[in-house]
C-alpha cells in the first residue's frame, strides 16, 4: 500500500491505521459518500484514489492486489464493473472532501468525502493556432507590453472578445512599428524572443479564462 | 521530586488566568442562504458548498 506515513499512526499502531483506512475505503466505494472526521477522510483520500486507479486497469492482478485492501468481494465487483470505468475521461481526482463543521460530541472536525459523479471537463486547449498571427504583429518591445496589457483585459472578457482585441493590437502594433524602429532597430532575433514571452502570457490567460469558464 | 514550596496565591492565580480570552470566529454569508456559516465550510442551514448539495441539513 502507500508509503508510511510521516509522524504519527491514526488509531494507535500501524495495522490499527491500515485496518480503519481499508475499511473507510470500503465503505467509502459501497456508498459512494461518507461523513467522517478531516484526519481520516485526508488520510483515506490517497489510498481511495490509488485503489481506484486499479480499478481502471481492470486486469486480474489488479483485482487480486485490490483484494488485499478491500476484502469484501462484491465492493471489488462494483468498484471493477461500474466505478472505475466511470472515471475512464479523469485523470485522478476521484474524490472530493468537503468540510462540514464540527461534532456534537467531541467538537472534532468532521467532513464528506465522496466520489466525485461530474463528467470530467475537456482540458485547456493549447492556442497554437494564433502563434503565427502573433508573431507577425509583434516587432518592438512597446507592442510587446501593449498586447500583454490587452491580453490581461481580455482574459476576463469572453474569448470572441479576446480575439478581436487581438487583431486591433496586431494593427496598433503595425502602426507603432514604424515609430520605434527608427529608434531601436531590433535584430530578427530580439524580436522572435519578444514574440514568445508575449505568446507566453497570452497562453497563460487564455487558460485562466478557461478555469473561470 | 521538585515541588512547588509556596502556595500560588489568589492573585497570581486570577491574573495568569485573566489572559484566557475567547475570539469570535469569522463567519461569512451563504451564497445560496445568505445565513452566516464558516468559510470553506459546508453551510449547515441549507447543506450546501459552492452550491452543491453536500449534506441534508437537520431541521
Amino acid at each position: 500500500m502507500p508509503t508510511p506515513t510521516k509522524g504519527r499512526r491514526m488509531g494507535g499502531s500501524a495495522a490499527h491505521q491500515q485496518h480503519m483506512l481499508a475499511n473507510l475505503a470500503t465503505a467509502l466505494f459501497e456508498h459512494g459518500k461518507i461523513t467522517t472526521t478531516q484526519a481520516r477522510a485526508r488520510r483515506l483520500r490517497p489510498v481511495a484514489e490509488r485503489l481506484i486507479t486499479f480499478a481502471k486497469r481492470g486486469d486480474l492482478h489488479a483485482r487480486r492486489q485490490v483484494l488485499t485492501v478491500v476484502t469484501d468481494k462484491t465492493v471489488v465487483k462494483t468498484l471493477f464493473d461500474e466505478i472505475g470505468p466511470s472515471y475512464a475521461s479523469r485523470d485522478g481526482g476521484y474524490t472530493r472532501i468537503t468540510k462540514v463543521g464540527m461534532r456534537k460530541g467531541d467538537s472534532a472536525p468532521m467532513a464528506v468525502i465522496e466520489l466525485v459523479r461530474e463528467e470530467a471537463a475537456a482540458r485547456p486547449q493549447r492556442r497554437r493556432a494564433r502563434r503565427g498571427q502573433q508573431a507577425a504583429g509583434q516587432r518592438s518591445g512597446a507592442a510587446a507590453q501593449a498586447a500583454e496589457a490587452e491580453a490581461t483585459e481580455a482574459a476576463a472578457t469572453a474569448a470572441e472578445a479576446e480575439a478581436t482585441e487581438a487583431t486591433a493590437t496586431e494593427t496598433e502594433a503595425e502602426a507603432q512599428v514604424t515609430e520605434v524602429v527608427a529608434e531601436v532597430g531590433p535584430t530578427s532575433e530580439a524580436a522572435a524572443e519578444q514574440s514568445d514571452t508575449a505568446d507566453a502570457t497570452e497562453a497563460e490567460a487564455g487558460s485562466d479564462e478557461a478555469d473561470a469558464k | 521530586m521538585a515541588v512547588p514550596k509556596r502556595k500560588m496565591s489568589r492573585s497570581n492565580t486570577r491574573s495568569r488566568r485573566a489572559q484566557w480570552k475567547t475570539a469570535a470566529p469569522s463567519l461569512i454569508a451563504c451564497p445560496q442562504c445568505r445565513e452566516l456559516k464558516l468559510p470553506h465550510t459546508a453551510c449547515p442551514t441549507c447543506g450546501t458548498y459552492n452550491r452543491r448539495q453536500v449534506v441534508t441539513p437537520s431541521a
